[in-house]
């Protein structure tokens, strides 16, 4: 398969007035053609920082992305130059936030919203830019496109006003698109048929989709591939039945325990004890080493290294090496 | 199931001694040990004020304008209206630090008697503002529905008064002097204060905390004494060091048309603008004191004001 | 919208109502005559005088006059100089002080939002920090010790510019500037701080997203939004400058209505002193329904009910 996006070894800081907050510590991921790719895991490990990296829109300063590619079709988008960059947002790469309240400009009408995203990357009169715009709203399912058009968002409903935002990131046809808990701030009925959308509007026109999140029930409906992320490392990925079915990391297992699930009646749900680590001073060794029941001496010092299950499941943890298969079989 | 495994980094691995492959002994408080020590609202305000060196400027002019204002008096040789013809529109010397005005009396006293007037003012008429605001923007927002409906219409008609004007007309009325100053400063002040109060309030009122008090059937008055009250303080403290200032403003734009403090008694504003018309003579002095001390005053309260909104603004809180 | 016009058109004629009767009514509680101060009038003289005057009717036949007088904008002549009305002063007085105030109000805006504009752009910059202490300085210092700093500088010293009046272009730089710079400080201040909090809304990202350019996100996303707080503060801005014009025609000996309005204060001229007042009233209380009416055009969230979360 054809890869789309790739990012390598990425590492973001924030300067702030407590000192360099390492939000991200080196996040490697691939992105395919065509699929979805979920990056999971609590609020504060990195997972929105990283996907705003990508699209180079964190705050700067404080931010800064300190080492790491992110390649997008052979260039490396760190590199570039912020008016090259502005070329790739919207048209290569689209991003949509978590909530579509906030994320339309209330005192614009939708249409203006949508048609001048299009004018500023395609040389496109404005009647077929709002054609476009029109098309558009259609295909993610907004009822009366040509009278909705002239509307203002606080006239739409929460559900509404997301498919007009990934109308608006859509639009242009980009190659990927990246959703930062797109579904987070709507009832649960909506988020069914917003993540439908996502599926529909992939088998139409093919963009490859991140998608942000840390409910595992919007993972298992919509991505191929998860990545866990915690305290600003990717933990484990793999393929979503690889994860779901064979989840090697404690902090996996710990996440899809702390999940309800139909199948598994009447299993109590374990939360995971303490909170993550202060990435003001971030662990010399596993970051989940001090929630961990499993962790052992070699945790605290030293980051594990990682360990390939398969072509895409690995996982960075101490309890595939050897030597402690050795120990946990004795102890058994 | 049998996985074929690769591991990526082997080489580093052997380097680790065999005796860390042990579970780890077991720390309770551990797991929550990491978290960072949490700081009350106040506290974490208070450090961020802190930091703000604009406003701790500010602060600290403020404490040494009051500290001045009573003690600057005493500290002169020269009593405050004591008149001598013989040394009339003196400039700074050593024995008059700030000169004198033109009955011979010393600039230096009484630019601290004045600051004791304005400051008086000033802060008399913020704790009226704060007294009448609390309570009538409190009720307004706590009762919410038609007594709020009520009540925010008459704050709307008065919202719509020309508050200088209001000002000027009562002084006229009342003829000029302290009382009426801060009566006429209280008339309208209030109503910006009750407004934020309300807004505070209405929008608290729902948070859930509140709601939980009130299902344990605790009393309307406590609930607005504890719950409402302080979490509503934050805005309130800034519109007060923001009302002190221009109350000051205020009694100098008055003592400017006539209607101020009169003389014996001084004020900075009214002695600023005595200072106005003997400027072009070259008595400087006159103007500057005291147009100084205002300026400084209005400046301190004003970073100050800014510095407290920025510490109290939970949404800055990282 | 309509339904809120009304609204808004019935608050205001309330204001009106209310700031004319409690102007009547104060200027009532006055004990004594006006008449019988400096002047040694004989009795009958007096009596004549109060009657001329309506004053010897009873309270409320004298309100209902003056509400009927306020409505037909007949304010009386005045008691001090009997030669003239208060119609004829403010005819003569009210088209300096609306240049005066106008030309101040725009200075002050335009000044003011482009100074917060870019004080916004370069939050902790270097530029930042000069803006704002020049904005903190603008609010720090009253008016009358601006403008007298002002006419012993520019005018006196430099002799770069004329001391006093409003007879050319040139008379007007020095009382425009005492009087716009406390606005424009306040304007400036809003507008940075508004534009700051608009810069991290979502919208401003989801724009970044889309890949617009810095100058687009900022004139067409950012500051329609920023300058809605800064619309509200207009109608009380406009009430400080118009208040301000009464010292800075005092000072700069300039002939509009606030230097009427001062020597009435001075001279206790009732009839001056209630008429300017409902005068000044009645504009500053429409201005501030325009404002509003304003504020519903530009932030079409604004149908019926105001601002809530604000």
């Amino acid at each position: 398969m054809e890869k789309v996006l790739e990012v390598k070894d990425l590492q973001v800081t924030f300067t702030t007035y407590g000192g360099e907050v390492q939000a991200v510590r080196g996040v490697s991921f691939d992105l395919y053609k065509g699929e979805t790719l979920a990056i999971v895991g609590e609020s504060g490990c990195g997972k929105s920082v990283t996907s705003q990296s990508v699209m180079r829109l964190i705050p700067s300063p404080p931010g800064r992305i300190a080492d790491g590619a992110v390649l997008f079709k052979g260039k490396d988008l760190t590199k570039l130059k912020e008016s090259e960059m502005r070329d790739i947002r919207g048209a290569d790469i689209s991003m949509i936030f978590q909530d579509p309240m906030t994320a339309l400009n209330p005192t614009i009408t939708i249409g203006e919203q949508i048609i001048e995203g299009i004018m500023q990357h395609e040389s496109i009169s404005r009647q077929n830019a709002r054609k476009k715009a029109l098309e558009m709203l259609n295909l993610v399912g907004i009822p009366n496109p040509s009278e909705r058009l002239k509307h203002y968002p606080h006239q739409f409903s929460g559900g509404m006003r997301q498919r007009i935002v990934i109308a608006m990131a859509l639009v242009c046809e980009p190659e990927v698109l990246i959703a930062d808990e797109p579904t987070t701030a709507l009832d649960v009925t909506i988020q069914a048929q917003i993540l439908d959308l996502f599926k529909d509007i992939q088998k139409k026109t093919g963009v490859s989709i991140i998608i942000i999140t840390h409910d595992l029930g919007v993972v298992a409906q919509v991505a191929d591939r998860i990545a866990v992320m915690y305290a600003g490392k990717i933990v484990e990925a793999g393929e979503r039945r690889e994860i779901f079915y064979n989840p090697q990391h404690p902090y996996t297992k710990g996440l899809l325990n702390s999940v309800p699930r139909l199948d598994l009646d009447g299993a109590d749900l374990i939360p995971i004890g303490g909170s993550p680590p202060d990435l003001f001073a971030p662990p010399a060794g596993c970051p989940f080493a001090a929630r961990c029941g499993y962790a052992m001496e070699v945790c605290d010092r030293v980051y594990p290294y990682k360990t390939h299950l398969s072509r895409d499941h690995h996982v960075d943890c101490w309890l595939q090496d050897e030597r402690a298969q050795k120990m946990l079989a004795s102890v058994k | 199931m049998e996985l074929r495994k690769q591991h990526d980094n082997r080489n580093l691995a052997p380097d680790i001694p065999d005796d860390w492959f042990v579970p780890k002994a077991k720390d309770e408080n551990e797991a929550e040990a990491v978290v960072r020590p949490s700081l009350s609202y106040w506290q974490d305000a208070w450090r961020r004020l802190l930091k703000n060196k604009l406003a701790m400027a500010g602060l600290f002019f403020l404490i040494a304008l009051a500290f001045m204002a009573i003690f600057g008096p005493m500290i002169s040789p020269h009593s405050v209206s004591q008149q001598s013809l013989t040394n009339q529109n003196l400039p700074p010397s050593s024995k008059y630090w700030f000169g004198t005005d033109e009955l011979g009396r010393d600039v230096f006293a009484r630019t601290w008697y004045g600051a004791r007037i304005s400051l008086f003012v000033g802060i008399v008429a913020a704790m009226i503002d704060f007294a009448i605001g609390v309570i009538y923007g409190g009720i307004a927002g706590y009762k919410g529905g038609r007594t709020d409906n009520a009540m925010m219409r008459v704050v709307e008609i008065l919202y719509g008064l020309p508050y200088l004007l209001v000002v000027i007309l009562i002084s006229v009325v009342m003829g000029p002097g302290l009382f009426t100053i801060i009566f006429a400063l209280s008339v309208t002040g209030w109503i910006g204060m009750a407004r934020i109060v309300r807004g505070q309030v209405l929008q608290i009122k729902n948070y859930e905390f509140v709601l939980a008090s009130k299902t344990f059937g605790t009393k309307t008055s406590r609930i607005i004494r504890k719950n409402l009250l302080p979490n509503t303080m934050g805005p309130i403290i800034v519109q007060m060091t923001l009302t002190v200032p221009s109350a000051i403003f205020a009694e100098a734009f008055l003592s400017f048309l006539g209607l101020g403090i009169q003389p014996p008694f001084a004020s900075w504003g009214s002695m600023a603008s005595d200072g106005l018309s003997t400027i072009l003579s070259g008595h400087w002095w006159r103007l500057f004191f005291p147009a100084f001390f205002i300026s400084l005053t209005m400046f301190s309260f004003n970073v100050l004001g800014d510095g407290l909104q920025d510490a109290l603004d939970p949404k800055l809180r990282r | 919208m309509t339904g809120y016009i009304i609204k808004r058109l019935i608050a205001m004629v309330v204001t009106l109502w209310f700031i004319i009767t409690l102007t009547f009514f104060l200027m009532h509680s006055i004990p004594g005559s006006p008449f019988n101060e400096e002047r040694n009038t004989s009795e009958a003289v007096q009596r004549n005088l109060e009657s001329f005057y309506h004053l010897d009717k009873p309270l409320y036949v004298q309100y209902g006059m003056y509400l009927k007088s306020v409505v037909t904008f007949d304010f009386g002549p005045s008691i001090k100089k009997s030669s003239q009305t208060v119609n004829e002063m403010l005819g003569r007085g009210f088209p300096v002080s609306f240049e005066l105030g106008i030309i101040t109000l725009t200075v002050a805006v335009i000044s003011g939002i482009a100074l917060g504009i870019i004080a916004a752009l370069r939050h902790n910059g270097f530029i930042d920090y000069l803006a704002m202490t020049i904005a903190v300085l603008g609010i720090s210092v009253p008016n009358f010790v601006l403008a007298t700093l002002l006419i012993q500088q520019l005018a006196v010293n430099l002799a770069i510019l004329p001391v006093a009046t409003w007879s050319s272009p040139k008379h007007m730089i020095l009382p425009t500037l005492a009087l716009a710079t406390g606005p424009m400080a306040i304007i400036a201040r809003l507008t940075r701080s508004s534009m700051l909090e608009v810069l991290t809304q979502d919208y401003i990202k989801t724009a970044k997203a889309k890949g617009l350019s810095p100058v687009k996100i900022v004139f067409k996303h950012a500051l329609r939004n920023a300058l809605l707080p800064v619309v509200t503060v207009l109608g009380s801005l406009a009430a400080s400058i118009l208040t301000g014009t009464f010292v800075i025609e005092k000072i700069f000996a300039i002939p509009g209505m606030g230097k009427y309005f001062v020597e009435s204060i001075n001279t206790r001229d009732y009839p001056v002193i209630m008429g300017t007042t409902v005068f000044y009233s009645s504009i500053l209380i429409i201005m501030l329904f325009l404002v509003d009416i304003a504020y519903g055009v530009l932030d079409p969230r604004i149908k019926l009910h105001k601002k809530e979360a604000s």
